[in-house]
Protein backbone atom coordinates (compact mmCIF):
# COMPACT_ATOMS: atom_id res chain seq x y z
CA UNK A 1 0.00 0.00 0.00
CA UNK A 2 1.36 3.14 -1.17
CA UNK A 3 0.04 6.76 -1.09
CA UNK A 4 1.03 9.61 -2.87
CA UNK A 5 0.27 12.98 -1.00
CA UNK A 6 -0.29 15.72 -3.27
CA UNK A 7 -3.75 17.85 -2.46
CA UNK A 8 -3.21 21.09 -1.25
CA UNK A 9 -4.34 23.51 1.84
CA UNK A 10 -6.27 26.27 0.19
CA UNK A 11 -4.07 29.39 -1.01
CA UNK A 12 -4.37 32.25 -0.17
CA UNK A 13 -3.06 34.21 -3.63
CA UNK A 14 -5.12 37.00 -4.75
CA UNK A 15 -3.03 38.76 -2.28
CA UNK A 16 -0.96 40.74 -4.70
CA UNK A 17 -2.27 42.82 -7.32
CA UNK A 18 1.16 42.65 -9.35
CA UNK A 19 3.43 40.15 -8.99
CA UNK A 20 7.11 40.26 -10.26
CA UNK A 21 7.93 36.48 -11.58
CA UNK A 22 5.26 34.33 -12.00
CA UNK A 23 6.17 30.63 -12.66
CA UNK A 24 3.78 28.93 -14.88
CA UNK A 25 4.11 25.93 -15.00
CA UNK A 26 4.53 22.99 -11.73
CA UNK A 27 7.39 20.74 -12.93
CA UNK A 28 11.44 21.09 -11.88
CA UNK A 29 11.74 24.44 -13.74
CA UNK A 30 8.76 26.22 -12.66
CA UNK A 31 9.40 25.07 -9.11
CA UNK A 32 13.16 26.00 -9.19
CA UNK A 33 12.88 29.31 -11.09
CA UNK A 34 10.00 30.13 -7.87
CA UNK A 35 12.14 29.14 -5.50
CA UNK A 36 15.03 31.43 -7.12
CA UNK A 37 13.13 34.28 -7.61
CA UNK A 38 11.95 34.27 -4.26
CA UNK A 39 15.09 34.31 -3.08
CA UNK A 40 15.95 37.13 -4.56
CA UNK A 41 13.44 38.96 -2.97
CA UNK A 42 10.85 39.05 -6.19
CA UNK A 43 6.88 38.64 -5.47
CA UNK A 44 6.61 35.51 -6.57
CA UNK A 45 3.50 32.97 -7.48
CA UNK A 46 3.55 29.41 -9.01
CA UNK A 47 0.56 29.10 -11.02
CA UNK A 48 -0.04 25.22 -12.28
CA UNK A 49 -2.35 22.77 -13.18
CA UNK A 50 -0.59 19.88 -11.20
CA UNK A 51 2.65 19.65 -9.36
CA UNK A 52 5.57 17.57 -10.37
CA UNK A 53 5.10 17.77 -14.17
CA UNK A 54 6.45 14.89 -16.15
CA UNK A 55 7.78 13.45 -13.23
CA UNK A 56 4.39 12.16 -12.28
CA UNK A 57 4.85 9.88 -15.37
CA UNK A 58 7.87 8.33 -14.17
CA UNK A 59 8.11 5.41 -11.29
CA UNK A 60 11.93 6.46 -10.38
CA UNK A 61 14.63 8.84 -10.75
CA UNK A 62 18.33 7.75 -10.53
CA UNK A 63 19.97 10.80 -12.40
CA UNK A 64 19.54 13.58 -9.87
CA UNK A 65 21.99 14.35 -8.35
CA UNK A 66 22.47 13.71 -4.67
CA UNK A 67 19.68 10.99 -5.30
CA UNK A 68 21.20 7.53 -6.40
CA UNK A 69 17.50 6.37 -6.79
CA UNK A 70 14.45 8.46 -5.30
CA UNK A 71 10.84 7.46 -5.91
CA UNK A 72 9.89 9.97 -8.59
CA UNK A 73 7.06 10.96 -6.19
CA UNK A 74 9.71 11.48 -3.05
CA UNK A 75 11.49 13.67 -5.02
CA UNK A 76 8.76 16.07 -5.99
CA UNK A 77 7.65 15.84 -2.53
CA UNK A 78 10.72 17.73 -1.49
CA UNK A 79 10.65 20.09 -4.57
CA UNK A 80 7.13 20.97 -3.47
CA UNK A 81 8.11 21.08 0.16
CA UNK A 82 11.20 23.42 -0.50
CA UNK A 83 9.51 25.82 -2.53
CA UNK A 84 6.57 25.77 0.43
CA UNK A 85 9.22 26.29 2.94
CA UNK A 86 9.93 29.48 1.37
CA UNK A 87 5.73 30.81 1.17
CA UNK A 88 5.72 30.95 -2.09
CA UNK A 89 1.75 31.25 -3.60
CA UNK A 90 0.90 27.53 -5.44
CA UNK A 91 -2.14 28.18 -7.31
CA UNK A 92 -3.58 25.11 -8.58
CA UNK A 93 -7.21 25.66 -8.67
CA UNK A 94 -7.25 27.73 -11.70
CA UNK A 95 -6.57 26.94 -15.29
CA UNK A 96 -5.35 30.01 -17.40
CA UNK A 97 -7.02 30.42 -20.82
CA UNK A 98 -5.10 33.46 -22.15
CA UNK A 99 -1.82 35.61 -22.07
CA UNK A 100 -1.71 38.95 -23.48
CA UNK A 101 1.10 41.47 -22.31
CA UNK A 102 0.87 45.13 -22.17
CA UNK A 103 3.92 47.69 -21.92
CA UNK A 104 4.92 46.43 -18.53
CA UNK A 105 3.03 43.37 -17.51
CA UNK A 106 1.99 40.59 -18.54
CA UNK A 107 -2.26 39.55 -18.01
CA UNK A 108 -3.02 36.00 -17.36
CA UNK A 109 -6.91 35.24 -17.53
CA UNK A 110 -7.59 32.55 -15.20
CA UNK A 111 -10.86 30.46 -15.97
CA UNK A 112 -12.58 31.63 -12.72
CA UNK A 113 -12.92 34.55 -14.88
CA UNK A 114 -9.99 36.41 -12.24
CA UNK A 115 -6.90 37.90 -13.66
CA UNK A 116 -3.35 37.85 -12.34
CA UNK A 117 -0.66 40.40 -13.27
CA UNK A 118 3.00 40.27 -13.49
CA UNK A 119 6.30 41.88 -14.40
CA UNK A 120 7.80 39.05 -15.38
CA UNK A 121 6.64 35.50 -16.70
CA UNK A 122 8.26 32.08 -16.63
CA UNK A 123 6.85 29.51 -19.43
CA UNK A 124 7.59 25.96 -18.08
CA UNK A 125 4.38 24.27 -19.07
CA UNK A 126 6.75 21.26 -20.46
CA UNK A 127 5.04 19.14 -22.67
CA UNK A 128 2.71 16.28 -23.45
CA UNK A 129 3.33 12.73 -25.00
CA UNK A 130 4.08 12.81 -28.75
CA UNK A 131 2.09 10.33 -30.89
CA UNK A 132 3.60 7.90 -33.78
CA UNK A 133 1.52 9.57 -36.22
CA UNK A 134 0.25 6.22 -37.69
CA UNK A 135 -2.82 4.62 -38.62
CA UNK A 136 -4.57 2.59 -36.26
CA UNK A 137 -3.23 5.07 -33.54
CA UNK A 138 -6.05 7.61 -32.48
CA UNK A 139 -8.94 5.15 -33.14
CA UNK A 140 -7.17 2.22 -30.54
CA UNK A 141 -6.22 4.83 -28.14
CA UNK A 142 -7.60 3.55 -24.81
CA UNK A 143 -8.08 -0.12 -26.55
CA UNK A 144 -4.50 -1.10 -25.94
CA UNK A 145 -2.40 2.19 -27.00
CA UNK A 146 -1.46 4.05 -23.92
CA UNK A 147 0.73 7.07 -23.64
CA UNK A 148 0.58 6.21 -19.33
CA UNK A 149 2.75 3.12 -18.77
CA UNK A 150 2.52 3.17 -14.86
CA UNK A 151 -1.56 3.98 -15.42
CA UNK A 152 -1.92 1.06 -17.56
CA UNK A 153 0.33 -1.38 -17.15
CA UNK A 154 -1.91 -3.30 -14.43
CA UNK A 155 -4.78 -3.76 -17.78
CA UNK A 156 -2.21 -6.25 -19.51
CA UNK A 157 -0.79 -8.81 -16.83
CA UNK A 158 -0.06 -11.79 -18.39
CA UNK A 159 -0.43 -10.18 -22.17
CA UNK A 160 2.39 -9.07 -24.68
CA UNK A 161 2.61 -5.45 -25.34
CA UNK A 162 5.17 -3.45 -27.46
CA UNK A 163 6.75 -0.23 -26.39
CA UNK A 164 7.72 2.34 -28.85
CA UNK A 165 10.51 4.28 -28.19
CA UNK A 166 14.31 4.25 -27.68
CA UNK A 167 14.89 6.32 -25.21
CA UNK A 168 15.15 6.45 -21.57
CA UNK A 169 11.46 6.95 -21.37
CA UNK A 170 10.79 3.88 -23.42
CA UNK A 171 13.55 1.39 -21.66
CA UNK A 172 11.63 2.81 -17.94
CA UNK A 173 7.93 1.83 -19.60
CA UNK A 174 9.41 -1.40 -20.62
CA UNK A 175 10.85 -2.38 -17.40
CA UNK A 176 7.75 -1.44 -15.58
CA UNK A 177 6.16 -3.60 -17.64
CA UNK A 178 7.87 -6.30 -17.72
CA UNK A 179 6.67 -6.78 -14.21
CA UNK A 180 3.70 -7.37 -15.76
CA UNK A 181 3.50 -8.61 -18.68
CA UNK A 182 4.25 -11.90 -19.79
CA UNK A 183 6.35 -10.51 -22.26
CA UNK A 184 7.31 -6.72 -24.10
CA UNK A 185 9.07 -5.82 -27.04
CA UNK A 186 10.90 -2.92 -27.22
CA UNK A 187 10.68 -1.49 -30.76
CA UNK A 188 12.48 1.34 -32.08
CA UNK A 189 12.85 2.91 -35.56
CA UNK A 190 17.40 3.56 -34.98
CA UNK A 191 19.37 2.56 -32.62
CA UNK A 192 19.22 3.29 -28.29
CA UNK A 193 19.17 6.49 -27.39
CA UNK A 194 18.76 5.98 -23.52
CA UNK A 195 21.61 5.90 -21.09
CA UNK A 196 24.08 2.51 -20.83
CA UNK A 197 23.18 1.90 -17.14
CA UNK A 198 19.09 1.63 -18.01
CA UNK A 199 19.99 -0.51 -20.97
CA UNK A 200 22.28 -2.74 -18.91
CA UNK A 201 19.31 -3.46 -16.94
CA UNK A 202 17.20 -3.41 -19.78
CA UNK A 203 19.22 -6.49 -21.59
CA UNK A 204 18.77 -8.39 -17.59
CA UNK A 205 15.38 -8.89 -18.28
CA UNK A 206 14.21 -12.40 -19.66
CA UNK A 207 10.93 -11.26 -21.05
CA UNK A 208 11.92 -8.01 -22.82
CA UNK A 209 12.96 -8.72 -26.23
CA UNK A 210 14.06 -5.94 -28.73
CA UNK A 211 13.70 -5.05 -32.37
CA UNK A 212 16.17 -1.77 -33.11
CA UNK A 213 16.28 -0.24 -37.11
CA UNK A 214 11.80 -0.94 -36.95
CA UNK A 215 9.49 0.89 -37.51
CA UNK A 216 5.82 1.23 -36.45
CA UNK A 217 3.67 1.58 -39.78
CA UNK A 218 0.43 0.71 -38.46
CA UNK A 219 -1.53 -0.57 -35.44
CA UNK A 220 -4.17 -3.17 -36.31
CA UNK A 221 -7.38 -4.15 -34.15
CA UNK A 222 -11.21 -4.10 -34.46
CA UNK A 223 -12.19 -2.71 -30.98
CA UNK A 224 -8.85 -3.78 -29.44
CA UNK A 225 -4.96 -3.49 -30.61
CA UNK A 226 -4.11 -6.83 -31.85
CA UNK A 227 -0.87 -6.47 -34.01
CA UNK A 228 1.95 -4.20 -35.34
CA UNK A 229 2.89 -3.89 -39.02
CA UNK A 230 6.81 -3.74 -38.45
CA UNK A 231 8.80 -2.46 -41.35
CA UNK A 232 12.47 -3.09 -41.12
CA UNK A 233 14.65 -0.31 -42.07
CA UNK A 234 17.43 -2.04 -43.43
CA UNK A 235 15.66 -3.97 -45.60
CA UNK A 236 12.15 -3.05 -46.18
CA UNK A 237 10.35 -6.20 -45.29
CA UNK A 238 7.19 -5.65 -43.47
CA UNK A 239 5.67 -8.34 -41.21
CA UNK A 240 2.94 -8.30 -38.00
CA UNK A 241 4.10 -8.42 -34.80
CA UNK A 242 0.81 -9.56 -32.63
CA UNK A 243 0.35 -7.62 -29.64
CA UNK A 244 -2.06 -6.62 -26.82
CA UNK A 245 -0.91 -3.27 -26.50
CA UNK A 246 1.10 -0.81 -27.74
CA UNK A 247 2.86 1.90 -25.07
CA UNK A 248 4.35 4.57 -27.31
CA UNK A 249 7.46 6.87 -25.75
CA UNK A 250 8.85 8.56 -28.41
CA UNK A 251 9.11 11.73 -26.51
CA UNK A 252 7.18 14.97 -25.92
CA UNK A 253 5.40 17.92 -27.54
CA UNK A 254 6.02 21.03 -26.35
CA UNK A 255 2.59 22.96 -24.53
CA UNK A 256 2.75 26.07 -26.25
CA UNK A 257 -0.85 26.93 -26.84
CA UNK A 258 -0.94 29.57 -24.49
CA UNK A 259 2.58 30.99 -26.15
CA UNK A 260 2.24 30.90 -29.80
CA UNK A 261 1.10 34.25 -30.93
CA UNK A 262 3.84 35.39 -28.23
CA UNK A 263 7.25 34.46 -28.94
CA UNK A 264 9.03 32.62 -31.87
CA UNK A 265 9.18 29.25 -31.91
CA UNK A 266 11.39 26.50 -34.01
CA UNK A 267 9.92 23.90 -36.63
CA UNK A 268 9.62 21.75 -34.07
CA UNK A 269 7.21 24.17 -32.27
CA UNK A 270 9.59 24.48 -29.04
CA UNK A 271 10.06 27.97 -27.85
CA UNK A 272 13.37 29.68 -28.97
CA UNK A 273 15.66 30.99 -26.07
CA UNK A 274 19.09 32.06 -25.59
CA UNK A 275 21.49 31.59 -23.06
CA UNK A 276 19.67 33.75 -20.61
CA UNK A 277 16.49 31.85 -20.65
CA UNK A 278 15.05 34.76 -22.72
CA UNK A 279 12.40 34.77 -25.46
CA UNK A 280 11.34 36.57 -27.76
CA UNK A 281 9.42 38.74 -26.33
CA UNK A 282 10.91 41.02 -23.47
CA UNK A 283 10.11 39.81 -19.72
CA UNK A 284 9.01 36.53 -20.86
CA UNK A 285 11.51 33.85 -19.99
CA UNK A 286 11.31 29.47 -20.74
CA UNK A 287 12.53 26.61 -19.38
CA UNK A 288 12.37 22.83 -19.86
CA UNK A 289 11.19 20.28 -22.46
CA UNK A 290 8.89 23.54 -23.63
CA UNK A 291 12.64 25.28 -24.75
CA UNK A 292 14.58 24.26 -27.97
CA UNK A 293 17.00 23.16 -25.90
CA UNK A 294 17.39 19.34 -26.88
CA UNK A 295 17.84 17.13 -23.49
CA UNK A 296 14.52 16.36 -21.12
CA UNK A 297 15.58 16.23 -18.05
CA UNK A 298 14.41 16.91 -14.82
CA UNK A 299 18.30 18.79 -13.47
CA UNK A 300 18.21 20.44 -16.82
CA UNK A 301 15.07 21.68 -16.55
CA UNK A 302 15.65 22.70 -12.73
CA UNK A 303 18.54 24.61 -13.64
CA UNK A 304 17.31 26.48 -16.53
CA UNK A 305 14.46 27.34 -14.05
CA UNK A 306 16.42 28.99 -11.82
CA UNK A 307 18.79 31.20 -14.25
CA UNK A 308 15.47 32.36 -15.84
CA UNK A 309 14.74 33.70 -12.27
CA UNK A 310 18.11 35.13 -11.51
CA UNK A 311 17.98 36.84 -15.23
CA UNK A 312 14.74 37.98 -14.37
CA UNK A 313 15.74 39.39 -11.44
CA UNK A 314 18.64 41.30 -13.05
CA UNK A 315 16.27 42.28 -15.95
CA UNK A 316 14.36 44.49 -13.02
CA UNK A 317 16.77 45.21 -11.41
CA UNK A 318 17.98 47.61 -14.46
CA UNK A 319 14.27 48.53 -15.06
CA UNK A 320 14.55 49.81 -11.60
CA UNK A 321 11.46 47.32 -10.97
CA UNK B 1 -2.61 -4.75 10.17
CA UNK B 2 0.00 -2.23 10.58
CA UNK B 3 -0.91 1.72 10.35
CA UNK B 4 -1.27 1.98 6.38
CA UNK B 5 -0.85 5.97 7.04
CA UNK B 6 3.22 5.66 7.84
CA UNK B 7 3.68 8.86 10.37
CA UNK B 8 4.78 11.34 8.07
CA UNK B 9 1.83 10.94 5.42
CA UNK B 10 -0.42 10.77 8.50
CA UNK B 11 0.82 14.06 9.42
CA UNK B 12 0.60 15.76 6.46
CA UNK B 13 -3.09 14.36 6.24
CA UNK B 14 -3.66 15.77 9.15
CA UNK B 15 -2.79 18.97 8.12
CA UNK B 16 -4.85 19.28 4.92
CA UNK B 17 -8.28 18.20 6.99
CA UNK B 18 -7.51 20.82 9.13
CA UNK B 19 -8.99 22.87 6.54
CA UNK B 20 -12.48 21.18 6.92
CA UNK B 21 -15.17 23.57 7.65
CA UNK B 22 -18.22 21.54 8.33
CA UNK B 23 -18.86 18.12 9.76
CA UNK B 24 -19.13 15.17 6.85
CA UNK B 25 -20.14 11.56 7.53
CA UNK B 26 -18.49 8.28 5.44
CA UNK B 27 -20.71 5.64 4.92
CA UNK B 28 -19.27 2.68 4.31
CA UNK B 29 -20.46 -0.33 2.94
CA UNK B 30 -18.36 -4.24 3.20
CA UNK B 31 -19.37 -7.64 3.37
CA UNK B 32 -15.96 -7.92 5.28
CA UNK B 33 -14.20 -10.26 3.05
CA UNK B 34 -14.39 -8.38 -0.83
CA UNK B 35 -11.10 -7.74 -2.18
CA UNK B 36 -9.47 -5.07 -0.17
CA UNK B 37 -12.38 -4.53 2.09
CA UNK B 38 -10.13 -4.53 5.05
CA UNK B 39 -7.57 -2.46 3.98
CA UNK B 40 -10.86 0.44 2.70
CA UNK B 41 -12.50 -0.02 5.87
CA UNK B 42 -8.78 0.46 7.63
CA UNK B 43 -8.29 3.71 5.40
CA UNK B 44 -11.38 5.24 6.35
CA UNK B 45 -10.31 4.50 10.28
CA UNK B 46 -7.39 6.12 9.89
CA UNK B 47 -8.42 9.17 8.39
CA UNK B 48 -11.44 9.71 10.78
CA UNK B 49 -8.99 9.63 13.49
CA UNK B 50 -7.12 12.34 12.24
CA UNK B 51 -10.28 15.10 12.03
CA UNK B 52 -12.66 15.41 14.16
CA UNK B 53 -15.00 16.70 11.71
CA UNK B 54 -15.52 12.96 10.06
CA UNK B 55 -17.68 10.50 11.00
CA UNK B 56 -17.66 6.94 9.64
CA UNK B 57 -20.75 4.44 9.86
CA UNK B 58 -19.93 0.96 8.78
CA UNK B 59 -23.05 -0.82 6.89
CA UNK B 60 -23.06 -4.74 6.17
CA UNK B 61 -23.89 -5.28 2.97
CA UNK B 62 -26.14 -6.98 1.68
CA UNK B 63 -28.09 -6.79 5.10
CA UNK B 64 -28.21 -3.35 4.96
CA UNK B 65 -31.39 -3.13 2.49
CA UNK B 66 -32.11 0.53 2.55
CA UNK B 67 -29.10 2.07 2.99
CA UNK B 68 -27.87 0.19 0.19
CA UNK B 69 -31.22 0.74 -1.77
CA UNK B 70 -30.56 4.82 -0.97
CA UNK B 71 -27.43 5.17 -2.20
CA UNK B 72 -27.16 3.09 -5.04
CA UNK B 73 -24.25 0.23 -3.72
CA UNK B 74 -23.68 -2.29 -6.49
CA UNK B 75 -20.65 -3.27 -5.67
CA UNK B 76 -18.42 -3.62 -2.03
CA UNK B 77 -16.19 -2.01 -1.05
CA UNK B 78 -17.73 1.05 -1.75
CA UNK B 79 -18.18 4.65 0.44
CA UNK B 80 -20.33 7.36 0.06
CA UNK B 81 -19.76 10.80 1.80
CA UNK B 82 -22.67 12.88 3.05
CA UNK B 83 -22.95 16.82 4.01
CA UNK B 84 -23.27 18.23 7.82
CA UNK B 85 -27.59 17.37 7.06
CA UNK B 86 -26.85 14.73 6.59
CA UNK B 87 -27.27 14.78 2.15
CA UNK B 88 -26.13 12.74 -0.28
CA UNK B 89 -24.93 14.80 -2.73
CA UNK B 90 -23.55 11.80 -5.04
CA UNK B 91 -20.51 11.33 -4.36
CA UNK B 92 -19.64 7.32 -4.33
CA UNK B 93 -16.12 5.40 -4.05
CA UNK B 94 -15.43 1.73 -4.83
CA UNK B 95 -12.42 0.65 -4.45
CA UNK B 96 -9.80 2.01 -2.06
CA UNK B 97 -8.45 5.26 -2.59
CA UNK B 98 -5.16 4.72 -2.05
CA UNK B 99 -1.66 5.49 -3.85
CA UNK B 100 -2.51 8.74 -6.01
CA UNK B 101 -5.96 8.38 -5.56
CA UNK B 102 -5.97 9.48 -2.50
CA UNK B 103 -5.86 12.74 -3.65
CA UNK B 104 -9.34 12.62 -4.84
CA UNK B 105 -10.20 11.30 -1.57
CA UNK B 106 -8.78 14.11 0.58
CA UNK B 107 -9.95 16.85 -1.90
CA UNK B 108 -13.74 15.21 -1.55
CA UNK B 109 -13.75 15.46 1.88
CA UNK B 110 -12.23 19.56 1.65
CA UNK B 111 -15.05 20.05 -0.65
CA UNK B 112 -17.87 18.43 0.88
CA UNK B 113 -17.43 20.03 4.42
CA UNK B 114 -17.97 23.31 2.36
CA UNK B 115 -14.76 24.61 0.82
CA UNK B 116 -15.87 24.70 -2.45
CA UNK B 117 -13.81 25.47 -5.87
CA UNK B 118 -13.98 28.55 -7.36
CA UNK B 119 -15.38 28.46 -11.05
CA UNK B 120 -15.85 30.44 -13.47
CA UNK B 121 -19.70 32.09 -13.80
CA UNK B 122 -20.51 30.93 -17.23
CA UNK B 123 -19.54 27.16 -16.05
CA UNK B 124 -20.93 27.61 -13.42
CA UNK B 125 -24.40 28.54 -15.32
CA UNK B 126 -23.53 25.35 -17.12
CA UNK B 127 -24.30 23.16 -14.47
CA UNK B 128 -26.73 24.51 -12.73
CA UNK B 129 -28.98 23.84 -16.10
CA UNK B 130 -28.40 20.13 -15.93
CA UNK B 131 -31.91 18.80 -15.73
CA UNK B 132 -31.62 15.44 -16.47
CA UNK B 133 -30.40 12.50 -14.35
CA UNK B 134 -26.83 11.82 -15.14
CA UNK B 135 -24.55 8.75 -14.58
CA UNK B 136 -20.70 9.54 -14.21
CA UNK B 137 -18.03 6.19 -13.51
CA UNK B 138 -14.57 6.99 -13.64
CA UNK B 139 -12.17 3.81 -13.64
CA UNK B 140 -8.45 4.73 -12.24
CA UNK B 141 -5.49 2.87 -11.20
CA UNK B 142 -3.62 3.57 -7.56
CA UNK B 143 -0.69 4.39 -10.04
CA UNK B 144 -2.32 6.30 -12.70
CA UNK B 145 -0.93 10.56 -11.51
CA UNK B 146 -4.08 11.65 -13.82
CA UNK B 147 -6.68 9.89 -12.34
CA UNK B 148 -7.27 12.11 -9.31
CA UNK B 149 -8.02 15.04 -10.92
CA UNK B 150 -10.38 13.34 -13.35
CA UNK B 151 -12.48 11.84 -10.21
CA UNK B 152 -12.20 15.43 -8.29
CA UNK B 153 -13.90 16.81 -11.51
CA UNK B 154 -16.76 14.36 -11.70
CA UNK B 155 -17.13 14.41 -7.76
CA UNK B 156 -17.48 18.44 -8.26
CA UNK B 157 -20.26 17.99 -10.69
CA UNK B 158 -22.21 15.61 -8.51
CA UNK B 159 -21.78 18.22 -5.72
CA UNK B 160 -22.74 21.49 -7.19
CA UNK B 161 -25.99 19.82 -8.89
CA UNK B 162 -28.46 17.23 -7.55
CA UNK B 163 -29.12 15.25 -10.89
CA UNK B 164 -25.73 14.15 -11.15
CA UNK B 165 -23.73 11.39 -9.39
CA UNK B 166 -20.36 10.54 -9.62
CA UNK B 167 -18.85 7.07 -8.68
CA UNK B 168 -15.01 6.15 -8.59
CA UNK B 169 -13.92 3.35 -9.72
CA UNK B 170 -10.70 1.56 -8.77
CA UNK B 171 -10.59 -0.81 -12.16
CA UNK B 172 -7.91 -3.83 -10.48
CA UNK B 173 -10.43 -4.15 -7.70
CA UNK B 174 -13.46 -4.64 -9.96
CA UNK B 175 -12.24 -6.54 -13.46
CA UNK B 176 -15.82 -7.80 -14.36
CA UNK B 177 -17.24 -4.05 -14.70
CA UNK B 178 -13.54 -3.39 -15.88
CA UNK B 179 -13.92 -6.13 -18.89
CA UNK B 180 -18.05 -4.80 -19.31
CA UNK B 181 -16.89 -1.10 -20.12
CA UNK B 182 -14.01 -2.21 -22.12
CA UNK B 183 -11.30 -0.54 -19.71
CA UNK B 184 -7.67 -0.64 -20.77
CA UNK B 185 -6.70 2.61 -19.98
CA UNK B 186 -7.08 5.37 -17.45
CA UNK B 187 -8.84 7.72 -16.55
CA UNK B 188 -11.44 6.42 -18.40
CA UNK B 189 -15.01 8.40 -17.97
CA UNK B 190 -18.19 6.57 -18.60
CA UNK B 191 -21.59 9.25 -18.67
CA UNK B 192 -24.78 7.41 -18.45
CA UNK B 193 -23.31 4.32 -19.47
CA UNK B 194 -22.85 5.42 -23.09
CA UNK B 195 -20.39 8.51 -23.67
CA UNK B 196 -17.12 7.66 -23.03
CA UNK B 197 -14.15 10.35 -22.33
CA UNK B 198 -10.33 9.29 -21.70
CA UNK B 199 -7.72 11.23 -19.62
CA UNK B 200 -7.96 13.90 -17.06
CA UNK B 201 -10.76 16.16 -18.71
CA UNK B 202 -11.38 19.84 -18.26
CA UNK B 203 -14.40 20.23 -16.51
CA UNK B 204 -16.10 22.09 -19.96
CA UNK B 205 -15.82 18.88 -21.84
CA UNK B 206 -17.58 16.75 -19.79
CA UNK B 207 -20.39 18.68 -19.81
CA UNK B 208 -19.90 19.51 -23.49
CA UNK B 209 -20.85 15.34 -23.42
CA UNK B 210 -23.30 15.91 -20.55
CA UNK B 211 -25.28 18.23 -22.42
CA UNK B 212 -25.62 15.66 -24.89
CA UNK B 213 -26.16 12.87 -23.29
Amino acid sequence: MFFTLETKKTDGWMDHPLYDFIALGGGPAGLNGALYAKRKGLLTAIVAQDLGGQMKNTAFVDNYLGFENIEAEALIRQFVDHVKSLNIPIITSVRVTAITKSTDEFLLTLDNGKVLRTKTLLAALGGSPKKLGIPGEDRLYGKGVSYCATCDAPFFKDKHVAVAGGGNSAVEAALDLAKWASKVSIVHRSRFRADQTLLDKLFQVPNIEIHLETQITEILGQTAVESLRLSDKPTGTERLLKVDGLFVEIGNIPNVSLFKDLVRLNEAGEIIVNGAQETSLEGLYAAGDITNQPFRQIIIAAAEGAKAALWASNYLNKKGK
Amino acid sequence: MPNLFPKDVADQIKSILAEMRDPITILYFTDGTCNTCLETGQLLQETKALSDKIALDVKRYPDAKAEIERYGIDRVPSFVLLDKDGRYRGVKFSGIPAGHEINSFLSALLEMSGLTPELGKETLRRIESIQKPIDIKVFVTLGCPHCPGAVQTAHRLAMLNSHVKSEMIEAQTFPDLSRKYQVSGVPKIVINDRYELLGDQPLENLLDLIEKA
